[in-house]
């Protein structure tokens, strides 16, 4: 066991949906006092905090929920990365404790984003006199005009690129991936959705962007969820039965989107997540075949499909197979998205990326209830922003 | 009759007898980009040129949206195409049926030019997209 290793010692998420009745200052405060009660821990105990948040993003989100949980003083970084905004918030409090600045710390991803519907695009603009404006020297608005940038159909341009290049890949491909991530979900009381649908009801339902139905894209929501780090000499200081449940972060990386060359007109999700996926491996010295269970970026299920790639969990060229065979499936050999993923259990976007990390937490654990991988000893979670950027977190069940 | 005066949608669109796309281009490493830019994001070279892309394509991958913003008619195909000259251009797919049966990753296709609206002033916004070749 590495000796100089960043734990999870403590973790919590609210179930994803939707709470009126609440702002998002009180969904982050309620995680982290439940992350602090998991960990044995109080926010005394904390010497760093980062709070990630997307549309609240200008708001001290870290320093409003301080008021909530403890006033302490230390250190906030409120950070944004789209929708790896919550794996850059694990990430800054892990390179503090890797840095020798804090021995442990507290991170936090929060959203409310109420029924937001379709993101991106942005909206219809009929110009009374044409004037060139922005970088393009537009003269009117020109979603729609000159394709789509709204989410549903990038993500869908992006999974069709991958049909294009490679066999075996088409629309009942994608609709398999949004089947399996419902059906897993149903397992999941903190997932936003926890219903069933036929394979024939996912491909029927109504088209957002082809290939993705409604049933095959994420919803909007609310949600929170946090997580404790701790350093491995600070943890070995701690109560055996602590010590027992936490787990160690055997990789965090972030990458950003490298030059491509159709970058400029469709955001390339594939490099970055292949280089972050490898740069991930090489320092947890293991392999995708090692895995028990990923939680990946499935905001749209075309975007699931070519992740299977991206991650290494299939053949180059073979995520078609690899869905047709069953073997991200909850009882197939790589299971992916049991907590049933963006597209069923929601996707608050600050919370997203810290909410995956506590799932394969959970799991390692084996507290994981109803849903439960048996023996998870080795995760992966993996978000994706547009603009763009990717955040991986390999984790790995402590040595008994 | 008198001329209409006419402007292009995006200034990327040169339009006139021959419409074409004008990316700016790295002296260095060719790199393409239809903004302008500090430095080339490629190589990080300062000095650009202009380029005339080429009209012919294939299509290498598209969307059929039928979901967007109030006041965009759809559905319609969101288009990936890369130009013979290896440029990659987002547009629609027109004169095409916005179908899976008619849209077909790797069809031939081409730029052609249309009027899209008109301002107060009476003049015409043309815009481009790809149709099957």
């Amino acid at each position: 066991m590495a000796g100089d290793s960043v734990w999870v010692l403590g973790t919590s998420m609210t179930r994803f949906g939707r709470y009126p009745d609440l702002d998002a200052v009180d969904l982050g405060a309620r995680v982290c006092l439940e992350a602090f009660t998991d960990g044995g821990v109080t926010v005394h105990d904390m010497d760093v905090m980062a709070a990630g948040t997307l549309f609240q993003a200008n708001t001290s989100m870290g320093q409003r929920i301080q008021k909530q949980i403890g006033q302490t003083g230390i250190p906030v970084f409120n950070v944004t990365n789209a929708c790896a905004t919550g794996a850059t918030a694990i990430r800054t409090v892990y390179l503090a404790i890797k840095a020798g600045e804090a021995s442990m710390g507290l991170a936090v991803g929060v959203e409310q984003m109420g029924k937001m519907g379709l993101l991106a695009g942005g909206s219809k603009v009929e110009a009374n006199v044409y004037e060139p404006s922005g970088r393009f020297g537009a003269v009117t608005s020109v979603d729609g005009v000159l394709g789509t940038a709204t989410m549903p159909g990038v993500f869908a341009q992006a999974g069709m690129a991958y049909a294009y290049e490679n066999d075996g890949v088409g629309f009942e491909q994608f609709a398999k991936v949004a089947y399996k991530n419902h059906l897993h979900s149903t397992l999941n009381p903190l997932a936003q959705y926890q219903k069933e649908f036929s394979l024939e009801e996912v491909m029927d339902s109504p088209v957002q962007s082809y290939p993705n139905t409604l049933l095959m894209c994420c919803p909007t929501g609310d949600g929170a969820a946090a997580a404790i780090l701790v350093s491995e000499e600070r943890l070995r200081s701690m109560p055996k039965r602590a010590q027992k449940r936490a787990v160690r972060i055997a990789a965090s990386v972030l990458t950003s989107d490298p030059y491509v060359e159709s970058g400029q007109v469709q955001p390339d999700v594939n490099t970055l997540t292949r280089n972050a996926a490898s740069q991930a491996y090489e320092k947890a010295g293991i392999g995708p075949e090692d895995l028990d269970l990923v939680e990946l970026h499935d905001c749209f299920a075309t975007a699931e499909l070519i992740h299977y790639d991206n991650l290494g969990l299939c053949e180059r060229g073979g995520a078609g197979d690899f869905i047709d065979s069953g073997a991200p499936f909850r009882d197939g050999t790589t299971p992916v998205n049991v907590s049933g993923g963006l597209i069923s259990k929601g996707h608050p976007i600050g919370a997203t990326g810290v909410a995956n990390v506590f799932e394969v937490t959970t799991h390692l654990r084996g507290e994981a209830g109803d849903r439960q991988i048996k023996g998870a000893k080795v995760g992966l979670a993996h978000v994706i922003g547009l603009g763009s950027s990717c955040g991986i977190h390999i984790l790995e069940k402590a040595a008994a | 009759m008198p001329s209409t005066q006419q402007v292009p949608i995006v200034d990327y669109l040169r339009i006139g007898a021959r419409p074409y796309l004008r990316a700016s281009e790295c002296g260095y490493c060719g790199a393409r980009y239809f903004d302008r830019r500090n430095a080339c994001a490629k190589c990080g070279r300062v000095e650009f040129k202009n380029a005339r892309v080429s009209n012919r394509g294939v299509l290498r991958s598209y969307s059929i949206v039928h979901r967007a913003a109030p006041g965009i008619p759809v559905p319609y195909v969101s288009a990936l195409v890369e130009t013979d000259d290896g440029t990659t251009v987002r547009s629609n797919l027109v004169d095409c049926p916005s179908d899976p049966d008619h849209v077909r990753l790797g069809m031939k296709v081409r730029l052609t030019t249309y009027v899209t609206g008109v301002d107060d002033a009476g003049t015409e916004c043309v815009a481009f997209g790809y149709r099957p070749a």
